[in-house]
């Protein structure tokens, strides 16, 4: 084989085909060596996301468990409620086996990480919700655990700071899904009627029934930088008008336009944020002794 | 056909697609109100004060329409943002003339648009449903035909919540669930039987308080079954109300 042959051969391996197959395996690998970001595209070496897991090119966060999104808020957390599973209420098949699939990928029970946190001088009533168990999806016993985040936050006087991810409901928990919206908006409304504040941050993907509830409920809503915050899927809502719809049709920064959102906050900023925001709500009040 | 499917096909039936009858039917001197008074008026939503049984009563309901250009309007009653906000302003009113509320529901679900989604129909179902939970005055909700969603659980945060015989009440439509779960719209029938959606498995996991058999509307006995609960959900103080209305969702 000649030079140039060889040549011809190498050129052939990197042609536009096989790169987008090796992205196709790199955007399925996170923690390989490269990573692709899914909202710009940019490819880049993975020390580049940093701690934060940020795409280095545009800000996107990427999806990260519950348990990697609390240490990148704080060290000082005590669990709540961590035990809680669900009972598989409609009897759905082959349930069970996706719930021990997510468990073992999230080290949750299921999709949500609460307790009480300190974030650097303030303590609050923390909740993170997690996109890789079984896309962050709503059901009885994250719903339950969420709803005891609020009960006890109002029974302890602490704020609530509530990280949301979720693809909506869980199909497999029919009407008990649905039931969750209602009782969590319950233990949201007692909240607030003890005077006491509701932080939600909106992470990647915030859709369909808790954006319809809780995530929508907030005093102060702040949001990740590119993350999805919408009700309905963008595929379904494109097949109802017959038309395609841009790219960043739901992206928090237009929500931001739309007035759904306080401030776009990227992840290294966010303790500091939530702190400051802490110690306005704990300052001593007025008139007071 | 199955079960589940004569309920769908009951549920969705044409003589349930005019909620106007229905509404004409079961009170007098029904007054429609019209628009949010913020952005738009939408025709999903029909919203108004009327009298029962010779009371005062407010009444939110879904609307499909008739004629395939109602339909087209109504979105084959599927409301928008500024319907839930009508239902809203409509719910607030009737808690401060101390009226209780009536919602009647008749929607696949929330609107999917491209405006809906724009001027946030998810964040207008979480104000709904958590000003409901809240309303001091006695609600009572009818499912008529199908109830998909949150769609449907911005008008059912209630203190009763009957369902027709032939009706259905679910996280999605079946069509939505199989496209979700399958990713293939033609699978209904499959997903309709997994969701379990009908009126008796509801009222076994008690999501709901009674199943009406629907010749109740004709006889008139419907009438009356919805006085003598109003009547005794009126009797109750609110926080016994709003106690009782908790704790249904909270034991999901």
């Amino acid at each position: 084989m000649s030079f140039s042959e060889q040549l011809g051969e190498h050129v052939k391996r990197f042609s536009s085909r096989s790169v987008s197959m090796l992205k196709h395996y790199q955007a399925k690998v996170p923690n390989g060596i490269w990573m692709v970001c899914p909202h710009c595209g940019a490819s880049f070496y993975f020390k580049r996301a940093g701690q934060y897991k940020v795409c280095p090119e545009c800000g996107y966060g990427f999806r990260v468990t519950a348990h990697r999104r609390l240490r990148m808020l704080t060290h000082h957390f005590d669990e709540w409620d961590a035990g809680l599973e669900t009972a598989d209420p409609t009897e759905f098949p082959d349930y069970e086996r996706k719930i021990k699939k997510a468990q073992s990928t999230t080290h949750l029970k299921d999709g949500v990480l609460t307790g009480k946190a300190q974030i650097g001088s303030q303590t609050a009533a923390l909740g993170i919700m997690d996109p890789l168990f079984i896309m962050g999806s709503l059901g009885t016993a994250n719903g339950e655990r969420i709803t005891r985040l609020f009960e006890k936050a109002t029974s302890q006087h602490l704020a609530v700071i509530l990280l949301t991810a979720s693809g909506g409901a869980r199909m497999q928990e029919g009407i008990y899904s649905l039931m969750q919206m209602a009782k969590i908006s319950q233990a949201v409304n007692d909240h607030s009627d003890a005077g006491l504040a509701f932080i939600s941050v909106i992470m990647d993907p915030t859709t369909g029934g808790v954006t319809a509830s809780f995530a929508s409920q907030a005093d102060i809503t702040l949001a990740e930088p590119k993350a999805l915050l919408g009700f309905t899927g963008k595929r379904v809502i494109e097949q109802t008008i017959n038309k395609q719809l841009p790219a960043d049709f739901q992206s928090v920064e237009n929500g931001y336009k739309r007035g759904f959102i306080d401030e776009i906050v990227s992840r290294e900023a966010l303790p500091g944020r939530l702190e400051q925001l802490l110690g306005i709500l704990t300052a001593k009040k007025w008139g007071g002794d | 056909m199955s079960d589940t499917e004569s309920i769908i096909a009951g549920a969705r039936s044409d003589r349930k697609a005019n909620m106007a009858d229905i509404i004409d039917r079961l009170f007098s001197d029904f007054f429609e109100m019209h628009g949010d008074q913020v952005a738009g008026d939408d025709p999903a939503i029909i919203a108004g004060l009327a009298k029962l049984g010779g009371h005062p009563v407010a009444l939110v309901a879904t609307q499909k329409g008739n004629t395939l250009e109602e339909r087209m309007a109504t979105h084959f009653g599927s409301p928008e943002p500024t319907g839930y906000r009508k239902a809203l302003r409509v719910m607030e009113t009737a808690e401060k003339l101390n009226f209780p509320i009536i919602t009647l529901i008749n929607t696949p679900g929330a609107y999917p648009g491209a405006d809906a989604e724009a001027s946030g129909q998810g964040q207008m179902i979480a104000q709904n449903i958590r000003q409901m939970l809240k309303l001091k005055v006695p609600i009572l909700t009818l499912i008529v035909g199908e109830a998909g969603s949150g769609g449907a659980l911005a008008l059912a945060c209630s203190d009763e919540i009957w369902m027709f015989e032939n009706s259905m009440y679910s996280i999605l439509s079946p069509e939505g669930f199989a496209s979700i779960m399958w990713k293939d719209a033609h699978l209904a029938d499959k997903a309709a039987d997994l969701m379990r959606l009908t009126p008796e498995w509801l009222l076994e996991q008690h999501a709901i308080h009674r199943i009406i058999p629907e010749d109740m509307l004709a006889d008139g006995s419907l009438q009356t079954a919805m006085t003598t609960t109003l009547e005794r959900l009126s009797q109750q103080s609110v926080e016994q109300r709003l106690t009782r209305r908790a704790a249904f969702f909270r034991k999901f």
